[in-house]
């Protein structure tokens, strides 16, 4: 394949830098970095979405009783809106919030921005092994994103939306949730996840098959590897999450009972078979995290990674254990006791490969000469807050303990602190370590700083609340609480309005830079940036790599 | 309805259980003359009070006891022994371990960040593998979570010990956006249990958006066998303070035991999205001492254990259409 690509452009004047006009480049694009520079801007525009409805589920829990939802129910569904329907708002946000971040933010930057952007050059390839499958990949993803914006106009129960959760559990998805709402949002997770598993289908392929010569798969930089894993993940995970969905259309509009208790099914099959998907997934987003870190700390070290072997086997240690432990979000369905004692071993078990690579980072910086440019400080901002996430997870991991915890604020102070402020500040980390080389321009190191330092200020004021009152019994998903929640909730709206001043900055920041950054050398990092992407101009030529590079024995 | 209903059956069992039997029948089969019914049965219901025991006076919550406090930091008092046991584990093994791994991290981060700094240390090392670190910072987490599962694990296993044969019964029902309550072996039949509108709760000096209009009423001290399901939507049944979470689930039927030591008020809300009033379906424990459970046992028109002979018939009859779910029998 490699070699038909290079005779093809043999016509084109040997001109590696040659770009289709506008419409071509950007509609039917089979290049990796313009594909990989869609999925980024695709990503932020959901983030922006899914970012401004967390600001109204904060501003209506900013204090006890319901301030905002009637109005905006009345926005939504019409002058003569009942509380009903504004409750039922309330789900429909919940809802998009988590499916929105989840399938349209997180995973289209993390694996389909950075990813694409990154792996081939990485490995020396010119391109992903099948491009125009990277094409249909990113334009899936459009119509998914319409379905699912486009649920929230139609009725899915007393109110229009799906109000469901983004777990979408049985029987509130089949019986308790009538119209159309549920079954675009699941249709939207249908092609959201074919996006996915194409994109999957072409990393393990490319990695596998595309590496240049000398590349030996225990050479890889560590994003590479934490792809392919993440990869594997999404090809097993995600067959599994349409199954299930696939199950629930049938029982919504086919007369079928799989989830149905008194018609012969279970609702808690379908419980199984989502989370056999979801806790893999929860790594999917943040796999690719630790490959971005492990790539920024070994620059701003100026110091390999400590321990490749490890870290790389870490991961995949993960990536197995990481099937084998879905019922911990099932504690209190009412499991059998030895089920729940496995799980809860099993789940502890993860945190010996993710306590291996906490301690390889900060080993790596050990003795290093480090600089604290904006791309290292997210990412020790990232090494912290993950750490501190994952603790909770420890807590939460047995069974017994649990039982109060469960579904409460405890646990989504938790998921936050991994993916809020873990997979988010790999995001920010990975955006301002590759700015420079995806657009030739260098960001604002002040703004940069900026955008760090209160980011980080505003999440943590945000979402470290959560944990005192979720330890005091603050259930999940309620627009209203008593009157003794009301502190520390007050506390974590002002969090985000902390919080949306660093976003602020942040795309100041882009469009400064874009329009009057400095011009970016090829490798603005200095000696600690080893990977192959910065022995290329910034931005890198259309198509890189007409001639493979030769990787040496002494490179890593 | 299911209040008026009970009462109707208390009222008639007291004055004339044989006939009340026929009735209750009778009105099941045909539901149409119920207000005839209605009207005789509070005539009935005021005879009844004189002879039998009038319901115990509505507990009032203790401020800050099996409530949420405010500004709290951890987790609500505990009143059930594997409560306190997990509250043990969470707060003198969990928290400590998990504090003492933060601040270790952010420790080393700090001084890393000093003394590896580009200014005081311009060469960096080239040291990229130790086998013995690498051991160590294996072998020790796992050392510490063996800590951490040898009284976890027992935990699960003290939280799964099967009540004994002479616990209470209740089966408890989750419903959209309410919850029921029944007592089959003292025959008591189903009674539904609202969220108070906030002025109500306000005036009776409960927390808002916790207090409910009819408490699922049970012993203190003793062993009590909760038997949890649904009738529309995954509901879960959960108690704070009673470290009590179970879900309920449509079809099936989920069993969860719990020792309430102390009379009280212990609150708690649903936590299974569960549709629009998710947020709007408090539970409320009224634990009495168990003279007092007793009397409030014989105030329903229900029967003491030992002398429940025909109840349980009966009080299957008479829920029948209640909730057609939970037929199976336990």
């Amino acid at each position: 394949m490699t070699t038909i690509a290079a005779d093809a452009h043999a016509h084109d004047h040997h001109d590696a830098d040659h770009k289709p006009a506008f419409f071509a480049r950007w509609f039917m694009s089979t290049n990796h970095k313009d594909i990989g520079t869609l999925y980024l801007i695709f990503a932020i525009i959901a983030g922006v979405i899914g970012g401004f409805i967390s600001g109204l589920m904060r501003i209506e829990l900013a204090e006890p009783g319901i301030q905002y939802l009637q109005t905006w129910a009345q926005i939504m569904d019409g002058p003569d809106a009942t509380l009903d329907q504004a409750y039922h708002l309330w789900n429909v946000l919940i809802t998009a919030h988590g499916l929105i971040m989840v399938f349209f933010m997180v995973m289209p930057a993390i694996i389909g921005g950075f990813g694409n952007w990154f792996v081939p050059i990485m490995i020396g390839a010119p391109d992903m092994a099948f491009p125009r499958m990277n094409n249909i990949s990113f334009w899936l993803l459009i119509p998914a994103f319409m379905l699912l914006l486009g649920s929230t106009f139609v009725p899915g129960g007393l109110g229009n939306g799906a109000g469901t959760g983004w777990t979408v559990y049985a029987p509130l998805s089949t019986s308790g949730s009538p119209g159309p709402a549920v079954d675009m949002a699941i249709l939207s997770l249908h092609i959201a996840g074919a996006s996915s598993i194409l994109g999957a289908i072409n990393f393990i392929t490319t990695i596998f098959n595309m590496r240049a010569p000398g590349m030996t798969l225990h050479k890889m930089p560590l994003f590479v590897w934490s792809v392919l894993v993440t990869a594997f993940l999404l090809l097993l995970a995600l067959p599994v999450l349409a199954a299930a969905i696939t199950m629930l259309l049938t029982d919504r509009n086919f007369g079928t009972v799989f989830y149905d208790g008194l018609r012969g099914g279970d609702p808690e099959l379908y419980q199984h078979l989502f989370w056999f998907f979801g806790h893999p997934e929860v790594y999917i987003m943040i796999l690719p995290g630790f490959g971005i870190v492990s790539q920024i700390v070994s620059t701003f070290s100026r110091k390999p990674v400590f321990g490749y072997l490890g870290m790389a086997y870490a991961m995949v240690a993960i990536g197995v254990v990481g099937f084998i432990v879905w019922a911990h979000h099932m504690f209190t369905t009412g499991m059998s006791v030895n089920v729940k004692m496995y799980f809860t071993a099993a789940t502890m078990v993860i945190a010996v490969p993710t306590g291996v690579k906490i301690f390889s980072w900060i080993a790596t910086m050990w003795g290093g000469s480090l600089s604290f440019k904006t791309p290292m400080v997210w990412a020790l901002g990232f090494i912290f807050m993950f750490t501190v996430g994952g603790v909770t997870g420890v807590v939460l991991a047995n069974g017994g303990v649990d039982d109060v915890l469960h579904d409460t604020y405890y646990v989504v102070a938790h998921f936050h602190y991994v993916l809020s402020l873990g997979a988010v500040f790999a995001l920010f980390a990975g955006f301002y370590y590759w700015f420079p080389k995806m657009t030739g321009r260098m960001y604002s190191e002040l703004l940069g700083q900026l955008h760090f330092w209160i980011f980080f200020i505003g999440v943590n004021v945000l979402f470290f609340p959560m944990h005192f009152v979720g330890l005091s019994g603050m259930p999940r998903r309620y627009p209203d609480y008593p009157e003794a929640f009301a502190y520390w909730n007050s506390i974590a709206s002002q969090g985000y309005n902390i919080l949306i001043i660093g976003v602020a900055i942040w795309f100041v920041n882009i469009f400064w830079s874009l329009f009057a950054g400095k011009k970016a050398e090829g490798n603005p990092w200095g000696e600690g940036a080893t990977t192959l992407e910065w022995t290329l101009s910034s931005p890198p030529p259309y198509h890189q790599f007409e001639t493979l590079p030769v990787i040496e024995d002494a490179h890593h | 309805m299911n209040i008026i209903k009970s009462l109707v059956l208390a009222g008639l069992l007291a004055v004339a259980p044989s006939i009340a039997v026929s009735q209750g029948a009778l009105a099941q089969e045909a539901a149409a003359p119920a207000a005839a019914t209605v009207d005789s049965a509070t005539e009935a219901d005021a005879n009844a009070t004189e002879e039998a025991v009038a319901a115990p006076a509505r507990m009032k919550p203790t401020e800050g006891i099996g409530m949420p406090r405010p500004a709290e930091f951890g987790l609500q008092e505990q009143f059930s022994p594997t409560g306190r046991q997990a509250r043990w584990i969470h707060d003198a093994l969990l928290l400590p371990i998990i504090t003492v791994i933060s601040l270790f991290v952010l420790a080393l981060m700090l001084w890393i960040m000093v003394r590896y700094r580009r200014a005081a240390n311009p060469v960096p090392s080239k040291t990229s593998h130790n086998t013995l670190i690498e051991i160590i910072w294996t072998v020790v987490p796992i050392l510490i979570l063996v800590v951490i599962a040898v009284p976890s694990i027992g935990l699960i296993a003290e939280q799964y010990k099967p009540a004994p044969k002479d616990a209470l019964t209740v089966k408890v029902t989750g419903y959209q956006w309410y919850w029921g309550y029944e007592y089959p072996d003292q025959g008591i039949s189903e009674y539904v249990s609202n969220i108070l509108p906030p002025e109500k709760a306000l005036e009776n000096g409960e927390p808002n958006l916790l207090a409910v209009d009819n408490r699922l009423v049970l012993p203190a001290g003793r062993p009590v066998k909760l038997i949890i399901t649904a009738a529309d939507v995954i509901h879960s049944f959960a108690v704070p303070s009673l470290w009590f979470k179970m879900d309920a689930v449509p079809g099936r039927l989920n069993e969860k035991t719990v020792t309430i030591e102390k009379p009280g008020v212990y609150y708690g809300q649903c936590s299974e999205l569960c549709g629009v009033k998710h947020g709007f379906m408090p539970i409320a424990i009224e634990a009495l001492p168990p003279a007092e459970f007793d009397q409030w046992v014989l105030s329903q028109g229900g029967e003491l254990a030992g002398e429940q002979a025909e109840a349980p018939a009966e009080a299957a009859a008479e829920t029948a259409d209640a909730a057609p779910a939970a037929n199976a029998k336990i």
